[in-house]
């Protein structure tokens, strides 16, 4: 048994090794002076001057930033309206199409997701004229239907599992359904509200392939710069970029984490 | 006293489904309709159009003729070119070997993690569960890269086995199929991990006590009770992994060479390089029909079984 142990352990650091070696790698070599990675040549700042020189991924970052929030703002609201609706509304006509619609975005390969999405738009334009050219808007239409799908999901197991005598009693005291919705139902399920709309924006600040079908030559993401520089090979600038990358959101996670173990222990 | 009674008996959203519950479902009903549906739909048609150099670079199959009738020419040419060139065939094949290779290490290496992080004391459980979570939250993109930098012939890896004298040149690591599994397993393990960890949690632990009790060895409890006990949790984690790599593009491209063509290369390829939308469409018709819409069927017919 404890030879066995011994072994689990080891599989499970190994496995953490194997997750944070490479990020790890790339976070040191930020700072390494040489262009190539085979080698220390000493400390510097220089990849992460050049990277705040370079317009081209400024302007991406806030680009991909602007889509990120709005996306996951729409798909917030969307997503808590699909997951009251699958948890509250357990008969209405089409139940069954909306459960499919709610969940087959999870499963759908980007590559299809991004093509079909595009052949709409172009559809589109071609019927009714709108959307004039491909921008921020398209892609922002794009990941917001890919992140409802997650935030249902995330606000619907929150919604299942809360006590529903809460909302009986309100509403026996006399307050609206409206009033019992965001006094009661909201504040509880803000947790999960607050994960999804982190997943969302995390989703949309990572995406490549949908974004790279429907952004038209008005909006270019940061991952899709990034994409582009990755495949003339490896730069140094990028990796200065990881590393604020990491930061920013390892950082956002911790505190994100901290909120919901704060917000969850008195519910539970 | 009667009309109270009933009253205590309705929730709020009974009372709102008179007026709001429609509003309430049609929002995201209607997004998803017209963002998710109506794109398969357009889709499926032009998976039956011709290819044409125009903008944009296919036929019409609806068109409505003087008279007044409406014309349907479906064009089944793009599935008879998947059928017949070896290319797609190929292609097919070497993503189905790269997505079950990937799935299975991935299984391999998540199911001892996820055993000894569902093993370990609550408050220790969720701070591992927490570090698997993790890289997750870093960008896609650049986990691949951080695999590129590693492999590379002037990469780490290289760059130390060189140092040590244990090789004389640049070992080909990158842009082979061995880099694409790496790279997909890297990504995708948290996704394996996290469903195993739940399922093995979830088993009760008096189960294994008794058994241990009645004088089971630990390995014998092990595969008689916990393995297959987590056998849903297996599965799930490894549709998670398998359904995104089958499709996967950037993997490939960044890790993989010109051999390593899978579906998802060539729907891009298709699209950008040739410009030939009908035959991408196609092959996208395909990957739904016969990967996407049978696991999700299946899944979501064993999770009504249990």
């Amino acid at each position: 048994m404890d030879s066995q142990s011994r072994t689990l352990k080891m599989i499970l650091i190994a496995g953490y090794a194997f997750l944070y070696i490479p990020l790890l790698v790339i976070v040191i070599f930020s700072f390494n002076e040489a262009r190539l990675i085979t080698s220390w040549t000493g400390f510097s700042l220089k990849w992460y001057r050049e990277l705040f020189s370079d317009t081209v991924m400024l302007r991406a970052t806030l680009t991909s930033f602007q889509i990120a929030t709005i996306a996951a703002t729409i798909a917030v609201i969307l997503g808590t309206l699909a997951a009251v609706t699958l948890v509250r509304f357990p008969h209405f006509r089409g139940r069954t199409l909306f459960i499919g619609l709610a969940a087959a975005p999870l499963v759908m390969p980007d590559i299809i997701t991004g093509l079909s999405l595009l052949l709409l738009f172009v559809g589109l334009h071609h019927l009714t004229g709108w959307p004039e050219s491909r921008d921020a808007v398209t892609v922002t239409i794009a990941h917001t239907t890919l992140a409802i799908s997650y935030v249902t999901a995330v606000v619907q197991a929150r919604l299942v599992e809360f006590d529903r005598s809460l909302e009986e009693a309100a509403l026996d005291l006399g307050a609206s359904p409206l009033k019992v919705f965001f006094s009661i139902t909201l504040p509880l399920i803000a947790p999960a509200i607050v994960t999804g709309w982190l997943f969302a924006f995390a989703l949309s600040l990572d995406d490549v392939v949908i974004a790279s079908f429907v952004a038209g030559p008005g909006a270019t993401t940061l991952p899709m710069v990034i994409f582009s520089s990755l495949r003339f090979g490896i730069s140094p600038e990028i990796n200065a970029l990881t590393t604020i990358l990491i930061l920013f959101l390892s950082l956002s996670m911790v505190i994100a984490t901290i909120i919901m173990r704060k917000t969850q222990r008195p519910a539970s | 006293m009667k009309r109270v009674f009933k009253r205590a008996k309705k929730t709020p959203y009974d009372i709102l489904s008179q007026r709001g519950h429609g509003l309430i479902a049609a929002i995201p009903y209607l997004w998803l309709i017209i963002f998710f549906l109506i794109p398969c739909l357009f889709l499926l048609k032009i998976s039956f159009s011709e290819a044409v150099l125009a903008r944009p670079p296919y036929t019409d199959i609806f068109k409505i003729l003087p008279e007044g009738l409406l014309q349907i020419r479906l064009n089944v040419e793009n599935y008879l070119t998947l059928f017949r060139d070896e290319l797609y065939q190929m292609g097919v094949i070497t993503s189905f070997i790269i997505a079950s290779i990937s799935t299975l290490c991935c299984l391999l290496l998540g199911y001892p993690m996820a055993y000894t992080i569902a093993r370990s004391s609550k408050k220790v459980r969720s701070i591992l569960q927490l570090l698997v979570i993790l890289p997750f939250w870093t960008s896609f993109l650049i986990r691949v890269y951080a695999w590129m930098t590693l492999l590379s012939p002037t990469g780490i890896i290289n760059g130390i086995l060189l140092r040590m004298h244990v090789i004389t040149e640049p070992l080909a690591l990158v842009q082979t199929p061995f880099a694409v599994c790496l790279g997909i397993v890297y990504v995708y393990l948290p996704f394996m991990v996290l469903p195993l960890c739940m399922s093995i949690t979830k088993i009760d632990a008096e189960l294994l006590d008794a058994a241990y009790d009645l004088g089971c060895r630990p390995l014998k409890t092990f595969f008689t009770i916990t393995l297959p006990l987590s056998f849903s949790g297996m599965i799930a984690g490894s549709v998670l992994v398998f359904i995104p790599s089958i499709g996967e593009y950037v993997i490939p491209e960044l890790l993989g060479g010109s051999e390593t063509l899978t579906i998802g290369r060539i729907v891009w390829n298709e699209f950008f390089i040739n410009m030939s939308w009908p035959v991408a469409s196609a092959l996208a018709i395909l990957l739904i029909l016969f990967i996407v819409l049978p696991i999700s069927f299946w899944q979501r017919w064993k999770e009504v079984k249990t």
